[in-house]
């Protein structure tokens, strides 16, 4: 499992053509080791189980991203200013708390299944959404808002018109962030009775069938560059120009 | 009409208290340019800002066309008050034509009309619309920012501006014209303008009134003349500077200070019909105008005293010219130029009007200061 994590966050950390290069190689190595035929042999479990992975990282990312803009946004109102600061130290606090015990309080809750998974990934990734929401409409300099009110906007039109697509550049960042974790992640669920790719990776690991650990861990591994890439995609065709560093 | 009635600020931060402003009373009538002046942390920029609300006042009242702002609630006020912040405030994430679409899409404007008003206010402020109406804040220069600042404060035509440094960022030359269009453009609109700056020509240049700030005490609230000829203390005097008798300069045209409709003669007269009236009116020269009245050169006393003929052929030609419109700073840069005592003033077509003298420009400039010794 932290073979597998390692690999995929070194992957994300690496530039577009870094990426592109490394899977060029880890194509060559695969294909040497007779890896493209164990593919093969799960391929079936492949998809199927890369759709669940998909699944319950779109339900809890989704649900995180959800939760974590409007929460992120009120603790960004004046009113509750004063103990943003507070909170989000909370919330960090939380950050450090490790997944595997998420889960484990998560399952003591809720049981075995899906559910428990959703809730353990959906709070693994709701932190970067909310820090990165706040942080990012904090940072929207005070004279922008000024200049709001005193051409007599409202708080709402302030926060949808100025507001927000000015901290979107920030906001993207932490989704980007909380989905590349989540994806990352989604293989413990399977400890929790969850499903996804985690059920190749540990029964291989189980069987110390390696053939069978690799048919998870790989795909597992793209999708997280996928994941990755699609938001980056989206961020630079989704923010204007005028607040797109990208273009 | 706007009227701050004893509008005072107190900041409390942890350093200590600071009086933005103290009391500060003030009128300015409809259609007026007001400019607040001082240095900087003087208060202007809080003076400003009480009036749209941004800054509520620690004590005193503002009044806008004698009603207290207090009454509006804050969103109708600020939608009648166009607002140039001294940050410029673009928005990023919008276009041009979007930053100065706000307010008008806020009142209901359709799209069509909101995007004729934004085309119509880049001309104004001398941007070319194709070139920047798509374009983003971060693809303009500060100046260019600054204007575009500019039209979005006029984008509703709001009865009244507050206008914090509005020109800050424009190089001296541009400025200058900026401001030449600003005020053409004010002598149609006739917007009631608080206008913050801290160049006292500036100042000078665009203000009806000047209200001088120091440490948010109003020290002085008088005309730019005023202000120059009398400074209320000595600090204003540092403030508007040694030369300030130089600077009432330009508040003056030529036409005001000139003398009108001299004798002349034309060029088909004689020489001695010329010292004929040169001794009739007492002058030792005079001005040789074509058929129409153009002013073409000047016949000297001597010359006509020594010689015979058309002043046609003996007059001698203009070292320079001013016109009645140009200010006496023109006028008197001229004189020093071409080393002269006097010039004769033109209209824009060039027909002779009149003549400026030194003399008559130190008469002008002192009647304000032997009014105030009979005065005192
Ligand atoms: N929000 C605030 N909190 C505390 N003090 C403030 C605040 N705003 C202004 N001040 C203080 O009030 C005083 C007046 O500030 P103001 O911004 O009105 O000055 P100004 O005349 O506009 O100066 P400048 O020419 O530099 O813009 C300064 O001493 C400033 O430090
Ligand atoms: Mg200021």
């Amino acid at each position: 499992m932290a073979r597998a994590s390692l690999r995929f966050s070194s992957l994300r950390l690496g530039g577009r053509y870094l990426t592109a290069a490394a899977l060029l190689l880890v194509g060559i190595w695969l294909q040497r080791a007779g890896i493209v035929d164990d593919l093969m042999t799960y391929w079936g479990d492949i998809v199927y189980l890369t759709g669940q992975h998909i699944e319950l990282t779109l339900i809890s990312g989704g649900l995180a991203i959800l939760a974590g803009i409007p929460i992120g946004i009120l603790f960004s109102r004046p009113a509750l200013r004063r103990w943003a600061d507070g909170l989000m130290q909370t919330l960090n606090i939380g950050t450090t708390i490790p997944t595997l015990a998420v889960l484990a309080l998560s399952m003591s809750f809720l049981g075995i299944g899906s559910t428990p998974a959703i809730f353990a990934l959906w709070v693994a990734s709701l932190l970067y959404i909310v820090r990165n929401t706040y942080s990012g409409l904090m940072a929207v300099p005070d004279h922008l808002i000024e200049a709001a009110n005193g051409m007599g906007m409202t708080p709402g039109q302030i926060l949808f018109r100025v507001e927000l697509p000015n901290a979107l550049f920030v906001m993207f960042a932490g989704v980007r962030t909380a989905l590349a974790i989540n994806v990352g992640t989604v293989p413990l669920a399977f400890l929790i009775g969850g499903g996804g790719l985690g059920e190749l990776i540990f029964t291989g690991i189980d069987l110390n069938d390696n053939g069978m650990m690799l048919a998870g861990a790989i795909p597992t591994a793209a999708l997280a560059v996928a994941v990755d890439a699609l938001i980056g995609y989206a961020a630079y065709f989704l923010i204007p120009r005028g607040v797109n560093p990208l273009r | 009409m706007i009227r701050l009635d004893n509008l005072t600020k107190i900041f409390e931060t942890k350093e200590g208290t600071t009086v933005a402003a103290d009391h500060v009373n003030m009128e300015v009538q409809e259609g007026e340019i007001c400019i607040l002046l001082g240095p900087s942390g003087c208060g202007k920029t809080t003076s400003l800002k009480m009036v749209n609300r941004i800054v509520p006042p620690t004590s005193g009242r503002v009044f806008l066309g004698g009603k207290d702002t207090t009454d509006y609630d804050t969103i109708t006020l600020r939608r009648q008050i166009g607002y140039v912040i001294q940050q410029i405030g673009l928005f990023p994430n919008m276009t041009i034509e979007d930053n100065i679409g706000v307010v008008p899409r806020m009142l209901g404007w359709d799209r069509q009309r909101t995007a004729k008003r934004a085309l119509e206010l880049l001309e104004m402020v001398a941007l070319d619309p194709a070139i920047f109406l798509k374009r983003y804040p971060k693809e303009l220069s500060g100046g260019q920012q600054q204007r575009v600042g500019v039209a979005r404060a006029l984008a509703a035509d709001p009865p009244v501006l507050l206008m914090d440094e509005p020109f800050g960022a424009i190089d001296p030359i541009n400025r200058e014209i900026i401001q030449d269009e600003f005020l053409k453009m004010q002598k149609q609109l006739g917007k009631t303008i608080l206008f913050v700056s801290h160049d006292i020509d500036e100042a000078v240049k665009m203000g009806d009134k000047i209200a001088i700030f120091r440490a948010g005490k109003l020290e002085q609230f008088d005309t730019p003349d005023n202000v120059l000829a009398h400074p209320a203390n000595s600090f204003i005097a540092d403030f508007v500077g040694g030369d300030r008798t130089l600077k009432r300069l330009r508040l003056l045209t030529v036409g005001e200070v000139m003398d009108a409709e001299p004798p002349r003669v034309k060029a088909d007269d004689s020489l001695s019909s010329a010292l004929q009236l040169m001794n009739d009116t007492d002058y030792d020269n005079l001005i040789v105008v074509g058929p129409r009245g153009r002013a073409q050169g000047v016949v000297y006393r001597s010359v006509a005293e020594g010689r015979q003929g058309l002043c046609n052929d003996h007059h001698s030609g203009l070292k320079a010219t001013v016109r009645e419109s140009d200010d006496l700073r023109t006028a008197v840069s001229q004189m020093f130029a071409h080393d002269l005592t006097w010039l004769p003033v033109v209209d824009d077509e060039g027909f002779y009007k009149g003549y400026i003298t030194q003399r008559g420009i130190t008469h002008t400039l002192g009647r304000t200061y032997r009014d105030a010794e009979q005065g005192a």
